[in-house]
């Protein structure tokens, strides 16, 4: 049998809670986005090598717009696939 | 003077000396046309994202250089097109934030852009911690001592 002291919390007090997103060029200063740094841009990519939205990654539309040049150019040196599967394990 | 920077993937199935004779060419092309290289960067023997000319591995080199007629480029991108020994090739015009992150690779301050910023965060949060506790209130003593003075 469970103690009071056990029982903290009927639901599980993560959920709902609202994490600021925020853009990292912004916060660290990045200035340019490098298109042979394949660990980095693999940031912004999801599991099939599609670019992911600025509404999950927060970053803001300047960056973003840099951020899809530079997979495109890393996709062409074959640096970041087109088309994939489980690009992340 | 505009800096750009030629990324290009030699075949792997050269040996050493055709490699490094290859890059060597282009390198001597730019300069003969009037380019300045600023700096040559071996990447050395990756593994290609996905087959390039049935090739799985590729040697990535790339060459900044700074040049005042930028129409010579076309003549590089021309040879190395017709060139079987080079896989890929890209050219791109370097800002001025893409020509500050070259040197700064260089210099060594950037070994890894994303790594290299992980620590600031981590260093910067203890610095705004929660400010040590206020001393606690002075003792009831004194409005004591206060009243009896009156009295």
């Amino acid at each position: 049998m469970a103690t009071q002291d056990e029982i903290k919390f009927l639901s599980n007090p993560s959920i709902g809670q609202h994490k600021t997103k925020y853009c990292r060029f912004k916060k660290f200063g990045l200035k340019y986005v490098d298109y042979k740094d394949d660990a980095f841009l693999t940031q912004f990519v999801n599991e099939q090598g599609k670019l992911l939205p600025r509404r999950i990654t927060g970053t803001s539309l300047k960056y973003q717009r840099r951020v899809a040049t530079a997979v495109k150019r890393a996709r062409h040196l074959a640096i970041l696939p087109y088309v994939t599967d489980l690009l992340k394990p | 003077m505009r800096h750009f920077e030629v990324s290009f993937i030699v075949d792997p199935v050269l040996s050493g000396d055709e490699v490094q004779s290859t890059a060597k060419a282009y390198c001597d092309m730019l300069s003969a046309e009037g380019a300045k290289i600023v700096h040559i960067d071996e990447m050395g023997l990756r593994q290609l994202a996905y087959p390039l000319n049935k090739r799985n591995t590729g040697l990535y080199y790339c060459v900044e250089f700074a040049t005042e007629s930028p129409t010579m480029i076309a003549k590089v991108e021309l040879a190395m097109k017709r060139d079987d020994r080079i896989l890929r090739f890209l050219t791109v015009k370097l800002d001025k934030y893409g020509i500050k992150y070259n040197e700064d690779k260089r210099a060594g301050k950037i070994g890894r852009k994303n790594r290299k910023e992980k620590p600031v965060e981590v260093v910067s949060r203890p610095a705004a911690a929660v400010p040590p506790p206020p001393p606690p209130p002075p003792p009831v003593v004194v409005p004591e001592i206060a009243a009896s003075e009156e009295e």
